[in-house]
Order: structure tokens, then C-alpha cells, then sequence
């Protein structure tokens, strides 16, 4: 209890971890799709103030950007638009709950041999001595680096975005590119899922609006070609 | 430990759930968990590589999480469900 109250990192991570862990099991155990929403964007908040702990502000920052503020809503929009309320009455839990449980069960287990058993347990006591001791080391190893960003990061502790901005455009230039095109695909995949079966469904319902549409289409197609 | 808890409640939760969005949520809730590990080795090895990638699964994630409610959208208005026991079409 004395460490707990002495390391004010550790007593934060231990509520806000325990808050997570909570709302993660409602997520699961709700019945209500909203409900179970609410509670992701708290376990997405709990886990950006863990991120903070960590000194990756930049992450925390785009975690609640893009979590809190893009997926929810997603998610959100489409509880909203499928109307669960209209769907017939269900058990919540799949037939396969006790697998379910028993893999989940398994899988923890095995997390928490590797956790215990892991070399990097009986190390870390102290962070901040060891963040000191990586860079002292890392310095050592690579005198002439051009590549100064560790020590950069290092040195301006509290730039995480500069270091992590620094660090995605130069040496992860490919990946952040190959990303960016991955998200124009992901976009383009979803409009046309979405779409796709609306145009199936107005052809089954009214064919000749849809030969209408296609007209239309060739002809907004041609005056921009002209 | 904290991320293995949570990897382990969304895994349980992909698998015993029904509905859909709910598997989808879980499967957001088993990323997040590995943004804290990658956020918390990053830390503890004092390399930014961590923080780097968990931007990049953040990307992913809201990627699969568009196509995934874009599939589920389309499904909704196919047949009316978002039971995952129900959609049983690929059995053939």
C-alpha cells in the first residue's frame, strides 16, 4: 500500500485499469447494442488515460480522435439505422458460450504464464532508470547513428508528437504511405458494400428506375468527359 | 496483464455474442489491447517503434471497423438479421 500511495503513476493505472476491465465485461454482458457502446467509449477513455501514463500523449490524443470520436459514432449510426427494437426477441449469449469461455479462459491464462515467465518481468522496478540505462546503451552501440532519433526523443521528453511525427515520416515514410492507401481502400471498400445491394434492391423492385439511373449516370459521365 | 485481461473479455466476447455490431465491438475492444501492450513495451524499451505501429493499428481499426458495419448494413437489409448464428448461407 505504501508503494501504491508513494507512485502516483501506479495507483492511476490500477483505477483506470480496473475501470477498464469493467466496462469491457458490460460491453460483453450488455444486452442493449447502445449500452454496450457507451461503455467501449469508456473502456477507449480509460485506455487513453493509460497511454498518457506511458508517455504517448500523441497516441492518447489520436486514440480518442479517432476511437472516441470516428468509431463510436460509426458504431453508434449503425445501432441506430439497423433498429434492433423491430428484431425478434433473442437470448443474447451464441450457442457456443461455454467454448467461448473456456478458449477466453485459456488464452488469459496463457497471457498471464508469458507475463510471469517473461524476461523483461523482473527488470523494470524502476522505468525511468531504465529508460536512461536503453539510451546509454543505445549511444554506446551506435556512436556515429544518423538516425538521432532516439536520442532526440529522449532528450525532449515532453515532444512526444514531434518525436512520434519524426519517427512516422521519415522512418516509417513506406508503411505510413502503404496505411494511407489502405484507408482509401477500406473507404472505397465500404461505400461500395453499401451500396451495391441498394442498387440490387431497386432493381428487383423497379427495374425501369434503375435503367433510368444508368442513363442518368452515363450522361453526368459524358458532360464531364466533354 | 492488463491488456491480456482485456484481449481475453473481447475474445470471449467475439465468440459468445450474437449480435453482430457486439462482435465488432469486441473486436475493437482486442486491438485496443494491443495498443497497450505496444504502448507499454515502447515505454519499458524506451523506443518509439511501439507508439508508431499503435497509430498504424488505430488506422487498421477504423478501416475494418467502416468495411466491417458497411458488411453488417448490407446484411441488415438482405435478410433482416444481425444473428450471427442465423447468417448460415456459406454451409451451403
Amino acid at each position: 500500500m505504501d508503494a501504491l500511495t508513494s507512485n502516483a503513476p501506479l495507483l492511476v493505472f490500477m483505477i483506470i485499469g480496473t475501470i477498464a476491465v469493467a466496462a469491457s465485461f458490460l460491453v460483453v454482458l450488455m444486452r442493449n447494442p447502445v449500452h454496450s457502446a457507451l461503455f467501449l467509449l469508456l473502456t477507449f477513455l480509460c485506455v487513453a488515460v493509460l497511454f498518457v501514463i506511458k508517455s504517448a500523449e500523441f497516441v492518447a490524443a489520436v486514440q480518442v480522435l479517432v476511437y472516441a470520436g470516428g468509431i463510436m459514432v460509426l458504431f453508434l449510426f449503425v445501432v441506430m439505422l439497423i433498429n434492433y427494437r423491430h428484431l425478434p426477441e433473442e437470448r443474447v449469449m451464441s450457442k457456443v458460450w461455454l467454448g467461448g469461455i473456456a478458449v477466453g479462459a485459456a488464452i488469459f491464462l496463457l497471457f498471464v504464464m508469458i507475463v510471469r515467465t517473461g524476461a523483461y518481468h523482473d527488470q523494470v522496478p524502476n522505468p525511468e532508470k531504465k529508460l536512461n540505462t536503453v539510451k546509454e546503451t543505445y549511444l554506446a552501440e551506435h556512436p556515429n547513428d544518423p538516425n538521432k532519433l532516439v536520442r532526440r526523443t529522449r532528450e525532449k521528453a515532453n515532444r512526444n508528437s514531434e518525436a512520434v511525427g519524426m519517427a512516422l515520416y521519415r522512418d516509417y515514410l513506406v508503411p505510413f504511405e502503404v496505411i494511407s492507401l489502405f484507408l482509401l481502400v477500406a473507404m472505397i471498400g465500404a461505400i461500395v458494400i453499401g451500396k451495391r445491394e441498394l442498387s440490387a434492391m431497386e432493381e428487383e423492385t423497379a427495374p425501369d428506375y434503375m435503367i433510368e439511373r444508368v442513363e442518368t449516370e452515363k450522361e453526368v459521365k459524358e458532360s464531364m468527359s466533354a | 496483464m492488463l491488456s491480456a485481461t482485456l484481449f481475453a473479455i473481447g475474445l470471449v466476447g467475439v465468440i459468445v455474442r450474437r449480435n453482430m455490431i457486439t462482435v465488432l465491438m469486441c473486436i475493437e475492444l482486442m486491438l485496443n489491447a494491443v495498443n497497450i501492450n505496444l504502448i507499454a513495451f515502447s515505454y519499458r524499451l524506451a523506443d518509439l517503434q511501439g507508439q508508431v505501429f499503435t497509430i498504424f493499428v488505430i488506422t487498421i481499426a477504423a478501416g475494418e471497423a467502416a468495411v466491417g458495419l458497411a458488411i453488417i448494413i448490407q446484411l441488415y437489409r438482405l435478410r433482416s438479421t444481425v444473428n450471427v448464428d442465423e447468417v448460415k448461407t456459406l454451409h451451403g
